[in-house]
């Protein structure tokens, strides 16, 4: 019934085989939709290379180059995939950043600097793709994006990361109001602690994921390929009544007290 | 056990650093000699957990600079 096939899918954020993106981007193909990726370039070339590889089995038709905060980039990568898929149906945002002293200790000990980054590369991000995506976003869609629980509730050591996720979430409601005449829906998946890339930078991320494995219902966290087939249900008709929600998608972790 | 182990190791090295395998020495510090950066590190230790099915706490993670302290470090674990 999930059927994917004639969508394309743009899927941001993999930078290796841990990677949510990477769980999503899987399942999406899974479900027969056309994929493009983009990548975070690095001045070696090594990023490029590893996801290439990487996702080299899913068939790519676009592969290229997305710092977010390169608005000279977005611009033309976005342009790229306008000539070279005419529309855009599907879009992943799966990417944050927080300097790594930012994520433990005194939240009040953030600098301006690291706090304005964070925002940025987390936050407003979504923003600025989902702007860059619309206009190719003619035949409706979906755009999915990754928050995380540290947003809503204190977490240890998530300190700015949790400002970023709020407004991330706030910014999913807005986008959805904006973009449902275009029939485009645009949720977030709250995923449960995964160790990637990304997280790894979170102070103690073994021992939330420790915890979560203690308290939540389903006595686990979730894996990547959980979160992909979340994803591939919000990108599909399946969920077509649902646009401003965020998903949890957590092993019932959300719903404990204690 | 620690030969196996410290070959192991530098097969895992050698693929996430994309290094010699000659350049990597049981003195040789990752970042100094093996040219890694903050992610490489990161990847690396995670890579590391996977082959050998651990858990390296990030407390620990930080001790580990060279590919012997690796190699020590697992075999305690193991042993």
């Amino acid at each position: 019934m999930l059927n994917l096939s004639g969508k394309n899918a743009l899927v941001t954020g993999i930078a290796n085989n841990r990677s949510i993106a990477w769980g999503i981007a899987q399942q999406l193909h899974a479900a027969g939709a056309n994929i493009g990726i983009t990548y975070l370039p690095d001045e070696k070339g090594k990023m490029e290379r590893k996801v290439e590889e990487l996702v080299a089995p899913l068939n790519p038709s676009i592969y290229l180059p997305l710092n977010v905060q390169d608005d000279a980039q977005i611009d033309r990568t976005f342009a790229e995939v306008g000539e070279k898929w005419g529309r855009i149906d599907i879009l992943i945002h799966c990417l944050a950043f927080a300097n790594k002293e930012d994520l433990s200790g005194d939240f009040s000990k953030t600098s301006r600097a690291g706090f304005a980054q964070a925002l940025d590369i987390s936050t407003y991000s979504l923003n600025r793709l989902a702007g860059a995506a619309k206009p190719l976003m003619t035949e409706g869609g979906s755009i999915i994006t990754l928050t995380y629980l540290g947003g809503v509730k204190v977490i240890p050591n998530y300190n700015v990361m949790g400002i970023a996720k709020a407004g991330l979430e706030m910014s999913v409601r807005y986008l959805a109001a904006e973009f449902g005449s275009q029939n485009v829906r645009v949720n977030g998946i709250s995923a449960g602690p995964i160790r990637t890339l990304a997280s790894s930078a979170v102070g103690g991320i073994l021992d939330m994921i420790h915890h979560v494995e203690e308290v939540a219902p389903l006595h686990r966290t979730v894996t990547q390929t959980e979160v992909g087939n979340t994803a591939a249900f919000l990108a599909s008709d399946l969920s077509s009544g649902i646009t401003g929600q965020i998903i949890y998608v957590d092993a019932g972790y959300e719903t404990v007290g204690m | 056990m620690s030969a196996d182990v410290l070959a192991k190791v530098q097969a895992v090295i050698a693929d996430k650093l994309e290094v010699d395998a000659a350049k990597i020495t049981p003195e040789a510090n990752f970042t100094d000699d093996l040219g890694a950066d903050s992610l490489d590190v990161v990847e690396l230790v995670m890579a590391l957990e996977e082959e050998f099915d651990v858990e390296i706490p990030d407390e620990e993670a930080e001790k580990l600079q060279t590919v012997q302290s690796v190699v020590d470090y697992i075999n305690a674990k193991h042993g």
